[in-house]
């Protein structure tokens, strides 16, 4: 009889202590419209890869809730002269696999983010200097002038120099290839969360870092983490309301309501800083995709002009995005400029002229053009494409549409590929500065100056305009981004700027289209911030 | 005068028949024929009884995106079954979409039976070898399922050809991969016919005097399969309906700008939660009552060709 006595105590203790256990788990399930292709920190400058790898890795710096700009792995900074700032580096700081974390890491990583591959090439400059003073101080050395130096520097992740040689991941992936490296699957950061294991496609599992420099002051009390990707809209929603995931980003703008209605979950909107916009190929001599042979028709500002002007953006904002967007004139939000939104205006819908327009061009009777844009990454995607689709056939420009996902849509249209004459992407500007916008977006992709644009066989030496995928060029513009990198005055910068964005949208250098609004879907069993650049920071999820 | 008299010899000879009697006899047939002969025609004449054409991006108005149907709140004659996301009139795309569906459920049956029927005439009379030969690859075909194998087809096809060049031919792609996949089905009956055939008094016959192999399977073999093909091949006809919009409905079938019902229940899906149901239902309606009927039809068929079953 004692033994089954013992046996039943034992029992007992073993599914008490079991359902201890999960009282104090507290894991938070998570799904995206995409998938997270790579977990190399700087295979995609993506805001999604960048945000989720950011709760395993860190930068020297890292942005707040409200996007302020915080000390992370660097504990403070100075300006020694205008071009040489000193980084003095937090101590007892533990790499997941134990290693400790030192000036070496950051020198290393500062090369890693220029090597050949790198998608995030332009978080330092090429020219920079980064020398190692002692162990927890580095130095950066530029060779003009740069007051925003540290300003994307939370999304350049610090990797581990000891780990990555070690598993022979030195080169970083690279977005337009296929081949993986040790990286790519696995993670040794120094965040909050551990990466457990990542299937592309399929899961993604991290798990609470016990050892993290910032616990004493965390403010988050999750133990696990899961992420799925969930394509289809309706899957995505459904998901959150049975509540097999406790938060899903983005809830479709037609499912809000519904959302909303459902006493266990709600929607957290907010207008968000990432511009949706239409780009052209405007340095082939010859469209890829497109009737019109010998000849590039985006060469012709008429053209241009004409796509801008078939764009109905007010029918965009009110069926497709249900109200939940605001056009813009300008190429960034307008928040982050000194420019007030109705300073710059759109062109006028107005698809009579653009038809005129095209006549005047010599191309009377319309061409047909190939248009690629992604069906997972941002609000309504494909759904705008369809729409301008069939806005152009009404000023004769026959569009063909290929929709597909990020993973396949990145590769095909980013350097050193372009595969594309029209698509349709999104930017938010990592330094929430129009700088960033003007070099990334606008710069003329060449080598040296007057050289041919997206030069074949050195694209993936590009930096200024890496991602100008249409190769737009003014050199006035590049000067004029060059100087406000370097301008330390408020006043005289924003005169600057101001000038900048007016050449840019006389020359028609893009189509923008709006800022679409953040939202987010989340079970009322977790509290969260929601950023406004839509990074989702599980530094501040609270689970009930 | 001769010709008008033999039509109509020849219609006497279908309505007095068996045949037209049997269909006469079950009410379910009749309305599965009718129905079937409504959506044929209805698919066929599309651009004469459609409201704009679907297909045609410069037709449609994004303003007049989730009108919802004419009997409700906010409809419109203009839509009767309301429209969808971007604006088309879904009773035009349902016709249109119908139109697609049927034409490559008919190219694609077609692809399946002369490929399944000269496959099982071939392995069922010459037998040893041969018949070994394409019975295994069947059997190994018959072990995936009909949607793995057509996802496959159009992985390979998407693959190979480029991109731009993908959308003109899809149509053709998806009859391809369709078709691959429903071989089977006819190739294992009508090498039981033929296995039986061959052995029968006629044809050993026509073997003696000296008639080609060809020239038996064609002209005596043949004709005995005709019944229970028919029947496979209404049968197939369903399947290969649904095939084509279980693809569209993955999105690896037509592109959405000119949409299937498969495509037209996929952009409806997205919309189910926000209350705007007629995106979906309509288009799947007429794809559950197109592929019913055309399977009523089917067992009709087989229970006519074979009278133990009745």
């Amino acid at each position: 009889m004692r033994w089954k006595i013992s046996m039943f105590a034992i029992l007992l203790m073993v599914t008490i202590s079991f359902a201890a256990a999960s009282a104090q788990a507290k894991e938070l399930k998570f799904a995206f419209q995409g998938t997270l292709n790579s977990f190399d920190p700087y295979n995609l400058n993506e805001t999604f890869h960048l945000g989720t790898q950011g709760n395993v890795y860190e930068g020297l710096i890292r942005r707040g809730a409200d996007m302020s700009i915080q000390p992370a792995l660097a504990v403070r900074w100075e300006v020694m002269e205008p071009t040489r700032w000193r980084f003095h580096l937090r101590r007892g700081v533990k790499y997941h696999n134990g290693n400790p974390f030192t000036a070496d890491d950051v020198v290393f990583s500062a090369t890693r983010v220029r090597a050949e591959g790198s998608d995030l090439k332009t978080r330092i400059a090429a020219d920079t200097k980064v020398v190692k003073v002692d162990d927890y101080t580095v130095d950066f050395i530029t060779s003009k002038p740069n007051p925003i130096l540290h300003f994307e520097w939370a999304t350049w992740a610090i990797m581990d120099k000891e780990w990555t040689e070690a598993n022979n991941a030195v080169s970083p992936q690279n977005v337009g290839g296929k081949q993986e490296n040790y990286a790519t699957r696995h993670a040794n950061g120094t965040g909050p969360f551990k990466l457990v294991s990542h299937e592309s496609g399929v899961k993604t599992v991290f798990e609470v870092n016990p050892n993290w420099w910032d616990n004493p002051n965390k403010t988050h009390n999750l133990t696990r983490v899961i992420f799925t990707p969930i394509g289809s809209d309706a899957t995505r929603v459904a998901a959150l309301l049975s509540g097999q995931v406790d938060m899903v980003y983005p809830v479709p703008v037609q499912d809000q309501r519904r959302v909303n209605s459902t006493p266990s979950t709600r929607v957290l909107v907010g207008p968000e800083l990432r511009t949706i916009f239409l780009g052209m190929d405007q340095h082939s001599d010859e469209l890829l995709h497109s009737s019109v042979k010998g000849k590039n028709p985006f060469k012709d500002k008429r053209v241009r002009e004409a796509f801008f002007r078939a764009i109905d953006i007010k029918a965009i904002q009110e069926k497709v995005m249900r109200g939940l967007s605001e056009p813009s004139s300008l190429m960034i939000a307008p928040s982050l400029t000194p420019l007030s939104a109705t300073h710059f205006k759109r062109l006028e819908y107005d698809p009579g002229k653009a038809r005129s327009l095209l006549s005047a061009a010599g191309y009377g009777k319309g061409f047909s053009i190939g248009m690629d844009c992604p069906n997972d990454r941002y609000v309504n995607d494909e759904s705008i494409c369809t729409a301008v689709v069939s806005m152009l056939a009404r000023v004769g420009i026959r569009v063909n549409l290929l929709a597909q996902p990020k993973a396949k849509y990145f590769p095909k249209i980013l350097a050193p590929n372009l595969d594309a004459s029209f698509y349709l992407l999104g930017w938010t500007p990592g330094s929430l500065d129009s700088w960033n916008v003007l070099h990334n977006l606008h710069g003329c992709p060449n080598l040296k100056n007057g050289g041919p644009i997206w030069p074949a066989g050195a694209r993936n030496k590009i930096t200024r305009g890496k991602f100008n995928l249409g190769g737009y060029c003014n050199p006035e513009v590049d000067r004029l981004t060059d100087k406000i990198l370097g301008e330390t005055d408020k006043k005289k910068r924003d005169a600057l700027i101001e000038k900048a964005w007016g050449i840019t949208i006389r020359d028609i250098s893009h189509i923008p289209l709006h800022q679409q609004a953040v939202s987010w879907g989340v079970s009322n069993k977790i509290s969260l911030k929601q950023r406004p650049d839509n990074v989702f920071d599980w530094r501040h999820v609270y689970m009930k | 005068m001769e010709v008008t008299e033999r039509i109509r010899d020849s219609l006497h000879r279908f309505f007095d028949g068996d045949f037209w009697y049997s269909f006469t006899q079950s009410k379910i047939t009749m309305i599965s024929g009718g129905v079937t002969a409504v959506m044929l025609l209805a698919a066929f004449f599309a651009p004469l009884i459609s409201l704009q054409n679907p297909f045609d991006p410069a037709a449609l108005n994004l303003m007049d995106a989730f009108t919802p149907p004419v009997w409700a709140e906010n409809g419109s004659w203009a839509f009767p079954l309301g429209t969808d996301n971007q604006g088309r009139d879904l009773y035009s795309a349902i016709l249109y979409g119908s139109r697609l569906s049927l034409f490559i459920g008919f190219a694609s049956v077609s692809l399946a039976m002369i490929l399944g029927v000269t496959l099982g005439l071939v392995a069922g009379y010459l037998g040893g070898i041969v018949d070994v030969v394409i019975m295994r690859v069947a059997d190994v075909q018959l072990s995936f399922p009909a949607i793995l194998i057509a996802l496959l087809i159009d992985g390979v096809a998407r693959a190979l050809l480029p991109n731009n060049r993908h959308e003109d031919v899809v149509v053709y792609v998806l009859v391809l991969a369709i078709g691959l996949s429903q071989w089977v089905n006819f190739a294992r009956t009508v090498r039981g016919i033929s296995m039986v055939e061959r052995n029968k008094e006629y044809v050993l016959a026509a073997r003696l005097i000296g008639i080609s192999r060809p020239l038996i399977m064609l002209r005596h073999i043949l004709p005995n399969t005709m019944g229970p093909v028919l029947v496979i091949a209404t049968i197939s006809m369903g399947v290969a309906i649904l095939l084509e919009a279980t693809l569209s409905f993955l999105g690896v079938g037509v592109p959405p700008t000119e949409p299937s019902l498969g495509t037209l229940i996929r952009i409806g899906q997205d919309f189910l939660f926000s209350g705007e149901w007629w995106i979906v239902i309509f288009p799947g309606a007429a794809l559950v009552i197109l592929v019913l009927s055309v399977n009523l039809l089917g067992d009709w068929l087989r229970d006519y060709f074979n009278p133990k079953l009745r």
